[in-house]
């Protein structure tokens, strides 16, 4: 009973959200709306369980991914309105949809079959956290390691590619000009 | 109705989904349809999540995480490579990054 309340309640404010992100003209309403929609996403992780999952998506989507676009937003002009393209919408619309059954069925056909067993199935007794934590560290020890390499690589691409020039404006400065500046921090 | 089944999820998990492609299609601004890709990790993320709770199964929640984890490096990443366009050009309007040349 209560589940039910809780999910069609948190389905219909995180389609609500996310209809307001793709559709809004205005950047920052775009962003509030998002980071809304992505609390509201780490509900339906609570429900099904999965509080672990829950968690980290709250910190790092609401924390990390949203804060890197609050700061980026300030590099860029978001006070500007922004234009569409209008194309024909009947065909967006029919496009999306239908690769979003796609996708559905892509999911759903193992299910179809019905001999799928689970390859790591959760002990009783024991919290989310914890099930994850044995899950991730015996199973999927490279997997995690790999993530931990891609996220310091991006990491470090982050810095250099925004940090790097900081104090020459390339928009004023001519292409010529500012290869000069570039062989001279490089040589 | 009351009974809040897999399917129920799923279909969520296809709505999210549209969403977020109606918006990749539609933004010509870069950050709104940076925006729109992360609606589309995060309908997959509630499905994932959706068939580890119905079958018992962890693994639906360990490839939670590494979407995750590929979203944030792609955020990183992308808004650097953001900045220094619109250093360069002063707009990050998608239908001007014609030229590849460097």
């Amino acid at each position: 009973m209560f589940e039910a309340i809780a999910f069609y309640l948190f389905a219909f404010l995180t389609i609500t959200m996310f209809y307001i992100t793709v559709t809004t003209s205005q950047a920052l309403y775009a962003l509030t709306a998002l980071a809304a929609g992505m609390i509201f996403i780490s509900a339906f992780f609570f429900i099904l369980g999965a509080d672990f999952l829950g968690a980290v998506q709250i910190v790092v989507y609401s924390g990390a991914v949203m804060a890197l676009y609050a700061f980026g937003m300030m590099f860029f002009d978001t006070t500007r309105e922004v234009k569409e393209k209008n194309g024909n919408k009947y065909i967006v619309s029919g496009l999306s949809i239908l690769v979003a059954i796609v996708v559905v069925v892509i999911f759903a056909a193992p299910m179809v079959t019905d001999n799928i067993t689970a390859l790591y199935p959760m002990t009783e007794g024991v919290g989310n956290t914890q099930d994850v934590g044995m899950v991730l560290f015996t199973k999927y020890l490279v997997p995690f390691e790999v993530a931990a390499i891609m996220l310091l690589v991006a990491m470090i691409a982050g810095i250099i590619l925004a940090g790097k020039d900081m104090d020459v404006s390339k928009t004023t400065t001519e292409d010529a000009e500012l290869q000069e500046i570039n062989e001279g921090v490089t040589s | 109705m009351m009974e809040i089944g897999l399917n129920h999820y799923l279909v969520l998990s296809t709505i999210l989904f549209a969403i977020g492609l109606i918006g990749v299609m539609r933004r010509k601004n870069l950050l709104l349809l940076f925006f729109a890709t992360e609606i589309l990790l995060n309908s997959v993320n509630i499905a994932f999540a959706a068939i580890s709770h119905f079958y018992g199964d962890l693994t639906g929640q360990m490839f939670a995480f590494f979407v995750i984890a590929i979203a944030a490096s792609e955020v990183a990443v992308g808004l650097g490579l953001l900045i220094v366009w619109h250093k360069r050009h002063n707009n990050i309007n998608l239908d001007q990054m014609t030229s590849m040349k460097g």
